[in-house]
């Protein structure tokens, strides 16, 4: 379960171009929700994503995963709660270590490290199980390095990591934004597959009003560092993006005018 | 070359290797920018030599340099971590601290070991030459290092510090402490050279203030050149690559000087070096293009 209340964050305080990017957000996902999150560019999507892994610092309010304060924890001390998937298919996997380097260290997410070898063979063959399953033909590569792998495959991989050992709460920062259709596709396949098997606490950023409704079980759109909108159950079943910019209009009194929102 | 010159340019070659892998480790493998073996270099060789010189058994003496290596490190590693300092920075206000920190443990500019045994002159029997025996004996203690490292850097550990050079952000969250691994990583770095700037003092006759200048250089060089010889992406050929590296560097320049027809004297020394490292930056770029060419 992930509690955040009162999220406060400020870019640049006192300077001309101070940005109030989360002004008192709050959020609760039960556990075992897939939760999509969606706004206008600047709505503050990526800035609480980014406070909830512990990227940024926030000025006020309190972050709770499974009633446990992690306002205040650095980034990889969260990380045994915290799985995360980045935007940027370079950000999430070390590309100078091999394809099974960078599971095993996705596997010890959380754990402490200590001189047992890293990869060991009895997990070589989890590894290539896990990577049979993206049919890339990628489990006969495990010594090769990441960075030889296209964006869209390492992305996949990312996604293979992050579920390697259990967590608390899965992070997918538009994990998709940077790839072809077809491999967003593909990859968004993917999550929705790992996350229902694994009956993970999802939640997704994303750019996409198409994808925020089709995928997942609740929808909370953010303006302005805040929450305005939030849908789920029988409300959003069938819903149409046109019927979310009507819901927006009547909330905030203004219109959408972000036509990557809108095409998305 | 005579063989006297020989031998000696392997053994130099060899002690520099030590140095060639704890700068592969900082600049390659931590990717941070560490100028603070010209101070961790004569840092050991100065606990070496004190502490030879005032009676302490040689092994344990070495020992101590590389601890005090890997001190220097930490400080290093702690001022870029904790105090927020560039990390170019923090090694270059390090490497100056360490100048006079190395006088005052000396006391003095220089101090002879002459008569006083060494881990050289134990190990290896009386008969033996000692142009042929440092050499044999720094094979063994290069091969062993080297092979430490490698298995170092298959452990959860190594992998973590390797991670932490590459993917600093990726890293963190998957839970590694990227702070730790940094000073971590220095520690086994600058210990490497500490424990080269001992051996160093052991084979030279003594340890000299002035021991340290351009070692960052002749470290760096040693990476290059081995990179150009031996391009691999894996621990294990690259560790052998910077090894080679070291070694053939030092011929290079034992060459260069050497040969009466090129006129090149002692003096020329950083001169030569300059246009190596040149040479092996820019072999990767023509071997591109003699690539490219054939290919069309």
């Amino acid at each position: 379960m992930l509690k955040a209340s009162d999220l406060k964050i400020t870019f640049n305080p006192g300077t001309p171009i101070e940005t109030r990017a989360l002004q008192g957000l709050s959020l609760e996902i039960p556990t075992g929700q897939f939760v999509t999150v969606i706004g206008t560019n600047g709505a503050g999507k990526s800035t609480f994503l980014n406070a909830v892994s512990g990227d940024l610092p926030v000025d006020s309010g309190q972050i709770l995963i499974d009633d446990c304060d992690v306002t205040r924890l650095p980034v990889w001390t969260r990380a045994a709660r915290v799985a995360r998937v980045f935007q940027d298919p370079m950000a999430g996997t070390c590309e100078d270590l091999t394809i099974e380097e960078n599971m095993a260290l996705a596997q010890r997410r959380g754990a402490s490290r200590g001189l047992g070898w890293a990869v060991k063979s009895n997990q070589r063959s989890i590894y290539r199980e896990q990577l049979a399953r993206l049919g890339l033909g990628l489990e006969n590569r495990l010594s090769d390095r990441i960075g030889l792998l296209s964006g869209g495959q390492r992305q996949a991989v990312s996604l293979l990591m992050a579920a390697l050992q259990p967590s608390r709460i899965l992070l997918l920062d538009e994990h998709t934004a940077a790839l072809d259709p077809r491999t967003a596709d593909f990859v968004l396949e993917l999550t929705e597959r790992i996350v229902a098997e694994k009956q993970l606490t999802t939640m997704m950023v994303t750019h996409s009003m198409r994808q925020a409704l089709d995928v997942g079980d609740r929808t909370v759109m953010l303006h302005q560092g805040q929450v305005v909108l939030d849908v789920s159950g029988e409300q959003r079943k069938g819903m149409q993006i046109t019927d979310l910019l009507h819901m927006f209009e009547k909330v905030r009194g203004e219109k959408i005018s972000d036509d990557a929102l809108l095409l998305g | 070359m005579s063989w006297f010159s020989f031998f000696g340019a392997l053994e130099i070659g060899l002690i520099f290797s030590l140095v060639a892998l704890g700068v592969f480790i900082s600049f390659r493998l931590l990717r941070f920018p560490d100028l603070t073996v010209d101070g961790s270099f004569p840092l050991g060789g100065a606990i070496g030599a004190v502490c030879i010189a005032g009676g302490m058994d040689p092994f344990l003496a070495t020992l101590l340099a590389m601890l005090a290596g890997a001190l220097a490190g930490v400080v290093t590693a702690l001022l870029n971590v904790y105090l927020k300092i560039m990390d170019l920075l923090a090694s270059i206000l390090m490497m100056i601290a360490l100048y006079s920190v190395n006088l005052r443990i000396m006391g003095r500019p220089n101090i002879p070991l002459i008569m006083e045994p060494t881990v050289f002159s134990v190990l290896q029997p009386d008969w033996f030459a000692d142009y042929i025996g440092r050499p044999l004996i720094m094979i063994a203690v290069v091969i062993l290092a080297k092979l430490a490292l490698d298995a170092y850097f298959a452990t959860r550990q190594g992998l973590a510090i390797r991670a932490t050079g590459s993917n600093p952000r990726m890293a963190r969250a998957q839970g590694v402490n990227t702070g730790a691994m940094i000073i971590l990583g220095m520690a086994i770095s600058n210990g490497l050279v500490g424990l080269a700037g001992a051996l160093f003092a052991q084979t030279q006759g003594g340890a000299d203030i002035s021991m340290g200048i351009g070692t960052i250089v002749i470290g760096l060089a040693a990476v290059i050149v081995g990179e150009s010889i031996l391009p691999s992406r894996k621990i294990f050929m690259l560790t052998l690559a910077v090894i080679l590296g070291a070694v053939v560097y030092r011929f290079f320049i034992a060459l260069a000087l050497n040969s009466d027809f090129i006129g090149l004297e002692a003096q020329d020394l950083n001169l030569v070096t300059a246009v190596l490292v040149t040479i092996a930056l820019v072999i990767p770029l023509f071997k591109q293009r003699l690539a490219r060419r054939r290919s069309i």
